[in-house]
């Protein structure tokens, strides 16, 4: 970068922590709502809490342009499936926040109807506790996400580690 | 001035010479003031026409339909009819008791469209068929979905699962099918996760161009199991579970439960915990129009507005919570009374709300009411008539939208309802702006309500004193022997609510919300039956949708204030 006095100044880091500073920064969520914590996520992305001040307000609805997504609310049997596919049609990488008791393990609702928690089938980054959390618990929750792209301790970096581990054993 | 409804509830009485004859074992009066008519099977759609049509009786509004399962008696179950008139003000309950090997009984779908989807959850629920019902089949469970999970003999946690193979596809919504200019038509599905569908709610629609010529709704997307699980918990644990049922405004279904369990216990609630109820019941409802409005006026790209009304729950939020502790899921009522005494800044805390709402719904309003787009997209939109939304069950904002000034809080007056002076709102057209109208006008009585309630907030205990019911307090406790008794049996016994049964209904933010609660005496209840207002109004959607065009569907759907949570249970 060329200072006014004519020196210039450069900045040295690899390409990985490169692209996970910019990814923490402009995470764009896909909120899977369907109960009393989706009211709770619409308080957090309305004025008075504003998740825009860290970098996650532009919501998405289409699961192609989002990468996290936030399970806010209850997911019954009929309602699996449907999170499911959306989840695979999501482009990596991608990221899982459970919001709330229900999304992390049932809840209270141990029924005959209710998933005992979301990671019977997809993989969660983050868990958020609460019935329903408090806007400043799901805030908590997106900056505990960034600190972990940050850090490569995502579900998707695992992943990704054991992929490479495998290719160089293989190769 | 009618008065308020307490422990021997009076409501309107009928002429029992009116009342039918032929078929009819049993005529009894109930706690909650209902005629209970036991009817045979074979006399059962004699009895209720009779009930609908014979002048003087009137019951226009089919509330509900239910099944309750006693696997001790030789017959079965109880399929458990509520109805109304809204022109007397009397309320039967018709009971048809029915045999496991035989659970058949006649569809009421000719008589009330209500019916519809009443029976189709009595189906799903406990197995009961309903001959002559024209779309009988599971309704909150799936397709992979074995047994009936209501009947005694189910275990709570037994769940089975649905692949993607077994999703639900209506019949006539596959294969190829012309229009009448031989072109093709196409199946849309809307949902469950579509950001106008609200997240559980999923709509199949064939379109001819843009325009749908046939629809059907899925729903039970959100079937957590509400009424199972309040059968292996006790009566005050089921509290929490109320919350969630109408989550946009919690503090109602708390206070219509608590309500319906004190008119079967006869307990009376203090004065200041009434007043107290009527003021948080009143910024809740405040709190789910402002958030129906705001949704609805989303889907309609009206974002600002989306952010005005936020503010609006933002400020309630902060009252609850310096209640209750909760901001959304509250859990403030108790059986007797509330959990505790307001915080000491409480009346200061509502003037200043007072103060502050009303400038966010004038902003609204100054954006919204005359503005060219949103009453071109609104106006003749969704429209139905007083007459036909009644058929459908509807109550609430919605029915008052198309004429009828049906409100439980002036029609049977609870919690001291009677005391306040309010309009009840109505408007003539029944379409998609009506409904908007209506629920602004109501945000705007509902502030007079509180108005009037916290000048008159009296002092006093805010729990009954009945130990039967409330514990004593936590000094006493500590300090006399008797109340340490009285604390360590309501503890490990529960409470112990009599025998019977009642219907409870107050006016809920959509409506009529009923409970249905049957006790057998024990700590825990035998059979509670929610009537929720919006699975009345939604089983009219997908047959308000026919000729209306997709965009229309989105703008419709939005006015209804459907509340999975409420929908599903």
């Amino acid at each position: 970068m060329r200072q006014p006095d004519g020196s210039s100044t450069f900045l040295t880091t690899r390409v990985e922590t490169m692209l996970r500073w910019v990814r923490k920064n402009s995470l764009w969520p896909l909120p899977f709502g369907t109960a009393c914590c989706a009211i709770e996520f619409m308080s957090v992305v309305s004025s008075h809490y504003d998740l825009a001040r860290f970098g996650a307000e532009v919501v998405r609805f289409s699961p192609r342009q989002a990468d996290l997504m936030i399970v806010a609310g209850t997911i019954t049997d009929k309602m699996a499936p449907a999170l499911k596919r959306i989840y695979d049609q999501m482009a990596e990488p991608k990221y899982v926040i459970s919001m709330g008791a229900c999304a992390c393990t049932g809840g209270f609702y141990r029924a005959y109807h209710v998933v005992q928690g979301i990671d019977e089938f997809i993989p969660v980054d983050v868990y958020v506790p609460g019935c329903p959390p408090t806007p400043e618990a799901l805030m908590h929750g997106v900056l505990k996400l960034q600190e972990m792209i940050q850090n490569g301790e995502t579900h998707y970096d695992r992943l990704k580690n054991r992929n490479d581990d495998a290719a160089a054993t293989a190769g | 001035m009618t008065a308020s409804r307490t422990e021997t509830t009076m409501l309107p009485q009928p002429q029992v010479d009116l009342l039918p004859k032929e078929g009819v074992v049993a005529v009894e009066h109930g706690v909650d003031g209902h005629t209970v008519l036991t009817v045979e099977r074979e006399h059962l759609l004699d009895v209720l026409k009779s009930l609908k049509e014979t002048p003087g009786l009137d019951c226009n509004l089919l509330a509900d339909i239910c099944g309750v399962d006693y696997p001790e008696r030789d017959a079965r179950f109880d399929v458990v009819y509520h109805l109304g008139s809204l022109e007397h003000g009397h309320r039967f309950r018709v009971k048809v008791p029915v045999t496991e090997d035989d659970a058949t009984v006649p569809s009421a779908y000719g008589l009330w469209k209500a019916a519809d989807w009443f029976e189709r959850e009595a189906y799903d629920m406990f197995g009961i068929r309903f001959d002559g019902h024209p779309n009988l089949k599971r309704i909150l469970t799936h397709e992979a979905f074995h047994g009936h999970a209501l009947r005694k003999d189910y275990d709570p946690s037994q769940r089975w699962l649905l692949t993607e193979e077994n999703l639900m596809t209506p019949k006539w919504s596959t294969g190829e099918q012309k229009n009448d200019d031989h072109l093709d038509t196409q199946v849309l599905n809307l949902g469950p996760s579509h950001p106008a569908t609200h997240g559980t709610l999923r709509t199949v629609a064939r379109l001819d161009g843009e325009y749908i010529t046939e629809a059907e709704c899925e729903i039970g997307y959100l079937h957590r199991c509400f009424e199972k699980m309040s059968e292996t918990h006790g009566w005050e644990q089921v509290i929490p579970y109320t919350d969630r049922l109408n989550y946009c405004s919690s503090m109602i279904n708390g206070v219509g439960y608590a309500l319906t369990v004190e008119n079967l216990l006869g307990v009376e609630v203090p004065p200041r915990a009434q007043v107290v109820r009527v003021i948080l019941s009143e910024f809740s409802r405040i709190m789910d129009h402002a958030v129906c409005l705001g949704a609805n006026l989303v889907d309609l790209g009206a974002l600002t507005n989306f952010w005005y009304f936020f503010q609006i729950r933002e400020e309630i939020y902060g009252l609850l919570e310096s209640c209750a502790g909760g901001r959304l899921t509250v859990s403030y009522a108790r059986i007797g009374g509330l959990a505790h005494d307001v915080p000491l800044d409480f009346e200061e805390h509502v003037r200043s709300l007072l103060a502050r709402i009303p400038k966010f719904i004038d902003d609204v309003d100054k954006l919204v009411t005359t503005n060219k787009i949103f009453r071109d997209r609104t106006e003749d939109v969704g429209t139905i008539s007083g007459e036909e939304a009644l058929a459908w069950g509807w109550t609430g904002p919605c029915l008052r939208a198309s004429g009828i000034p049906y409100d439980v809080r002036k029609a049977y007056p609870y919690s001291g309802y009677e005391q306040y002076d309010f309009d009840v709102p109505v408007a003539s057209t029944g379409d998609t702006y009506a409904r908007y109208l209506v629920r602004m006008e109501e945000m705007r009585q509902s502030l007079r309500i509180i108005e009037q309630a916290i000048d008159n907030l009296p002092p006093g205990p805010v729990i009954t004193d009945d130990h039967h019911v409330a514990l004593p307090p936590k000094e006493k406790v500590y300090t006399e022997m008797e109340s340490l008794i009285w604390h360590f049996k309501l503890i490990f016994d529960g409470i112990k609510v009599p025998a019977g049964e009642a219907y409870g209904f107050t006016e809920g933010a959509n409506g009529e919300l009923g409970y249905y609660i049957v006790s057998d005496g024990t700590g825990h209840p035998y059979r509670i039956k929610v009537r929720p207002p919006c699975f009345a109004i939604y089983q009219a959607f997908p047959h308000m949708l026919e000729g209306s065009l997709v965009p229309d569907a989105i703008a419709i759907l939005g006015s209804l204030n459907i509340i999975a949570g409420e929908l599903d249970r």
